[in-house]
This record gives structure tokens, C-alpha cells and sequence, in this order.
């Protein structure tokens, strides 16, 4: 199954919330939708859930289009909405029995399909209590749970882990895994770590428009340009000399002296090259000890910062 | 079709389980009851054995009740945004909107079965015209349709209760009422009209027993624009400007 957005605006009054996006996700991939409040990702996903219609520009799910085919494309999507809302005055069993008949479950098999929903999400203790008397976190297990009760194809989750404690993340998240070996996911979050811990690919959006797409290390790659070591070397006498040897290799671009410690350094590197080498023979050479040798990553967190921040 | 049966399902259990049913119901039968048989110009003043006093109150009783029943029907669920799940699985405005229709006539058509004893005491009494207690009957729930439409359509463009609540019921005077104090004003093509859109005289002439198929033209199509409308405010969030 895979989703096909192309050219995707949609406007409240004047101002647009998703601004002309265009991406693609592919069968068993998991999509990371990264993005400050007020982005555009829940617009986005409610588009393709067919909540909403784009004000321009069309979503198709497996060839069918979301203008003209809400009804088939609704059976194949399980969708966690942002605030995970749910009627609080029914019981767990009764509410996952009632979305398995409006998803068009078979009879015959609703209740092993609940079964294992409350299985897979953790419910049994719960099972038969009112959702409103349910905590958060099991709140958000039974969104979770409604949304995979017809095994879809797609799932749309958007913030999924919100509310749960570490332990329940760490399971979420490896469910989602594992889902995601089969099914097409997309999931939204604010948390960064998430992104990284769960999807292949990542999507980054702001105000309304696509800033990033790729890999964790694709965007770090994209935004570093170029390699940053950080070198430690003992055992010189003479730092300028130290200093002045390093901007002397032909790889290096610049060297930037770490305040507070002596024989510390940041070394740029020219782009597309590295200084590895060169450095490790350059100590040989003069007998210094490299008691450090780092590549310097750009945090997720810094990519994420610098794209949304105007 | 299937879906429309999963909601009404779910609609009568959130009635049956959330006291609104029992409440309601006491409460209807406790005032058509009251005013039948115990006060005011009552069953026996009548001289005949005959529902109609019963039908005249329950005419008023459901004005009150209906509104009351539909006005949380859509309006919580966008309140609480679970209309956003319920329209993102595999089932169409209009099916939500059939389905709550169907659940609200269906505590309804329960709450005139549970006065069928009046019926059955009326009848020891003397003889009963039979038609004119079963078009009554019909009378009562075509009534009830076209009242549950506008409670819906009501309930469908506000996400307040209460609103939905004042609504319905600020639209149900003008069928039952305005109407025909307007056409009373007026000569010509506009009474005339006037005077078809009062719900009253279609109503009258049904429980009277005549039924005729343009009361029965008035009542469906009153019902069919009140979803219509409802399902169109549903749609609203689908307009592409």
C-alpha cells in the first residue's frame, strides 16, 4: 500500500495550514512526521484519512484517489487522532466491538481480533472498565487498539506514545517496529528521540511546508556539509605548533581551539573529505599522543532547530 | 446498510445505558398519562371511546421530549471530536446521520408501544374506532420524524447541548405554530403555502384518520430535508473552496 501525496494545500480562511507538499511513503515503511505545533501534520493526516478535503492537490492510497474514493481508502487506514478521543461512557470490549463492526470486521472473527488487541495493547486488567475510568496512558492504548482492530494496511498515528510512561513507549515503539515491517506507517511526534528510535525516513514540515525528507543520517549528512573531529593530543610542547601542523594538512579546512583545554581542537574538514588519516600520521610522525579522536554528530534536535526557526 | 444498524445500535445502548431512555420515557408516559387521564379535559370528559385526547397531548409531549433526546446526538460527538474517528472509518455522513435518526424513531416507537395499555383500557370501555387509533398512531410517529430530523439537523450545527436543545425547539414552533398564525395573515399562493408547511393541520387530519398522500408527502419530506440538512453541516468540513 502506499500513499501518493501530490501537491497537497489546504487553507483555513487566508492562511494555509499545508502549503503545496508533495511526498510518498512506501509499503513497509515507517514515516517519522516531524514539525513544531501548528505545522501542518495533522492536517495533513487528517487529509488522508479522509476526514478533510485538501483545498488543493489530492492524496491517492494504492491508485485510489481520496476525492474519489473516501469509502474503500477508510477501510485500509487504522487512524489514532491527535487527542485520542473516545466515548468515555462505553466499556473497552463493548467500544473495540463496535469500530471491528463498522470497520466491516466478520462476524465470526470480532472477537478473536479483540482478543488480541487487548493482548497486544495491554488492556487485559482493564478490559471491562468504562474508558472514562481509565487512566491516560490506557486511553491511549485503546486508541491504539481501535485503530489496528481491522489489521489495516496503513496506520496513521498521530502522537501515539503521548502519555504513556517509558515503559509503555519502549513497547509501543517496538510494536510499531514490528508493524511497520508489513504495513505503511506514518506517525507524528514532537519527540525527537521517537523519530529516530522508530521510522525509516524522516518528514520534516514547517509552516506548512515539506524542509526535510530523508534518513536520520541523510539529514545529518545534508546538514553538517562537512566532518567535525574533535582531537585531543598529548604530550606537545608547543601548542601554535600543534595548531599551525594541523592547518597545514591538505584535508583541513579549519581549526578551532577548545577554550578551556589546551591541546583540544575542533577540526572542520574540507567538504566530502576526511582528516582521519591525516591526523593519526601527523601525531606518528612527531610522537604525539591522539588521546581523542571524535566525529562530532549534529544532534536530530539541532537539525530539527535550525530547520524551523526563522 | 450494515453500518447504519452498527450506529443505531450503539446510539440505543448510549440511550439505555446513560439514563437519558428511562428518564425520558418516565417522563413521557408520566405526562401524556397525567393529562389523559387524570386532569384537564381528560379521556372520560370526551364521551366516546376514542385516544384522541391521549393523541393532543402527546402531540406537545414529544415537541419536548424529541429535542431533548437528539440535541447530544452529533453535538458531543464534535464537542468531544469522536465524530472524527466515527467519519474516518468506512461509513458515509449520511449513514452516521440515517443511524442516529433510526436509534432516536426507534426509543420513540418503544415509548408509544409502552402506551398501548391506554389502548386496551379505552377499549374496555366501548367500542373503539380502531383506524382512527392506528392512523393516530402512524400520525404520532411521522410527527415524531420530522421532529427528530430538525433535532438533528439542530444538534449537527453547534457542538453546545443546550444550543442544539433551544434550536431544535425554536424550529419545531414554526411547524407547529407560526405557521399557521402566518397563513391566517395572508391570502392567496402565500397562505396556501403557509398553511401546507403547518405541521398541525397534517397532523390533525391524520389522527383524524384521513390519510392522505400529501400529509404522507409533507412528513417524509420534512424528515428527508431535516437529514439532509444535518448531513450537509457534517459535509461542511469537506467544502473545497
Amino acid at each position: 500500500m502506499s500513499i501518493v501525496v501530490s501537491n497537497l494545500t489546504k487553507k483555513y480562511g487566508t492562511q494555509r495550514a499545508v502549503d503545496n507538499i508533495s511526498f510518498e511513503v512506501n509499503t513497509g515503511e515507517i514515516l517519522g512526521f516531524l514539525g513544531p505545533n501548528g505545522a501542518g501534520k495533522t492536517t495533513t493526516m487528517k487529509i488522508i484519512t479522509c476526514f478533510m478535503a485538501p483545498t488543493d492537490g489530492d492524496v491517492k492510497v494504492n491508485g485510489e484517489s481520496v476525492l474519489e474514493n473516501p469509502e474503500l481508502i477508510k477501510k485500509k487506514i487504522g487512524y489514532l487522532p491527535e487527542s485520542n478521543p473516545l466515548y468515555l461512557d462505553v466499556p473497552v470490549l463493548e467500544y473495540l466491538e463496535y469500530v471491528a463492526e463498522l470497520q466491516n470486521v466478520p462476524k465470526s472473527k470480532i472477537q478473536n481480533r479483540i482478543v488480541e488487541m487487548v493482548k497486544v495493547c495491554g488492556l487485559d486488567v482493564e478490559k471491562h472498565k468504562k474508558i472514562g475510568e481509565l487512566s491516560k496512558g490506557y486511553r491511549q492504548r485503546v486508541g491504539l487498539a481501535q485503530a489496528m482492530i481491522h489489521d489495516p494496511e496503513i496506520l496513521i498515528l498521530d502522537e501515539p506514545t503521548t502519555g504513556l510512561d517509558p515503559n509503555q513507549i519502549v513497547e509501543i515503539r517496538k510494536l510499531i517496529r514490528e508493524l511497520g515491517r508489513e504495513k505503511t506507517v506514518i506517525l507524528s511526534t514532537h519527540i525527537l528521540p521517537e523519530v529516530e528510535a522508530t521510522s525509516d525516513r524522516i518528514l520534516i514540515i514547517n509552516q506548512g511546508k515539506i524542509v526535510a525528507d530523508g534518513t536520520a543520517e541523510s539529514l545529518r549528512k545534508q546538514a553538517q556539509g562537512q566532518e567535525v573531529l574533535k582531537v585531543q593530543i598529548d604530550e606537545a610542547d608547543n601548542r601554535d605548533i600543534v595548531i599551525s601542523s594541523l592547518q597545514g594538512l591538505e584535508t583541513v579546512a579549519a581549526v578551532d581551539p577548545v577554550d578551556d583545554m589546551e591541546f583540544t581542537f575542533l577540526i572542520n574538514s574540507k567538504d566530502n573529505l576526511s582528516s582521519r588519516k591525516s591526523i593519526f600520521k601527523l601525531c606518528v610522525d612527531n610522537n604525539w599522543v591522539l588521546s581523542e579522536l571524535t566525529p562530532i554528530e549534529t544532534k536530530l534536535e539541532d537539525i530539527f532547530r535550525e530547520l524551523t526557526t526563522n | 446498510m450494515n453500518a447504519v444498524w452498527v450506529i443505531t445500535k450503539k446510539e440505543l445502548r448510549t440511550f439505555f445505558d446513560s439514563l437519558t431512555a428511562y428518564i425520558l420515557l418516565v417522563v413521557f408516559l408520566g405526562l401524556s398519562g397525567f393529562f389523559t387521564w387524570l386532569y384537564g379535559s381528560d379521556i372520560f370528559f370526551v364521551g366516546q371511546a376514542t385516544l384522541q385526547p391521549f393523541f393532543a397531548v402527546a402531540y406537545w409531549t414529544l415537541f419536548f421530549f424529541i429535542p431533548a433526546l437528539t440535541m447530544r446526538m452529533i453535538a458531543e460527538e464534535k464537542r468531544s471530536g469522536t465524530i472524527e474517528l466515527l467519519l474516518t472509518k468506512p461509513v458515509s455522513d449520511w449513514q452516521v446521520v440515517l443511524g442516529k435518526f433510526l436509534a432516536a424513531l426507534l426509543l420513540i416507537i418503544i415509548a408509544l408501544a409502552l402506551t398501548l395499555p391506554y389502548y386496551f383500557t379505552v377499549m374496555s370501555i366501548g367500542p373503539v374506532d380502531n383506524g382512527a387509533v392506528l392512523s393516530g398512531y402512524l400520525g404520532m410517529i411521522l410527527m415524531s420524524m420530522v421532529f427528530i430530523s430538525i433535532g438533528l439537523f439542530s444538534s449537527s450545527v453547534t457542538n453546545n447541548q443546550i444550543v442544539a436543545f433551544l434550536l431544535s425547539l425554536f424550529i419545531g414552533v414554526f411547524f407547529l405554530i407560526i405557521f399557521s398564525v402566518l397563513a391566517n395573515n395572508f391570502t392567496g399562493a402565500t397562505g396556501q403555502f403557509l398553511s401546507f408547511l403547518d405541521l398541525s393541520s397534517h397532523y390533525d387530519s391524520i389522527s383524524r384518520g384521513v390519510i392522505d398522500s400529501r400529509d404522507l408527502i409533507y412528513f417524509l419530506s420534512l424528515s428527508y430535508l431535516g437529514l439532509f440538512l444535518a448531513e450537509m453541516s457534517l459535509a461542511k468540513r469537506n467544502i473545497v473552496e
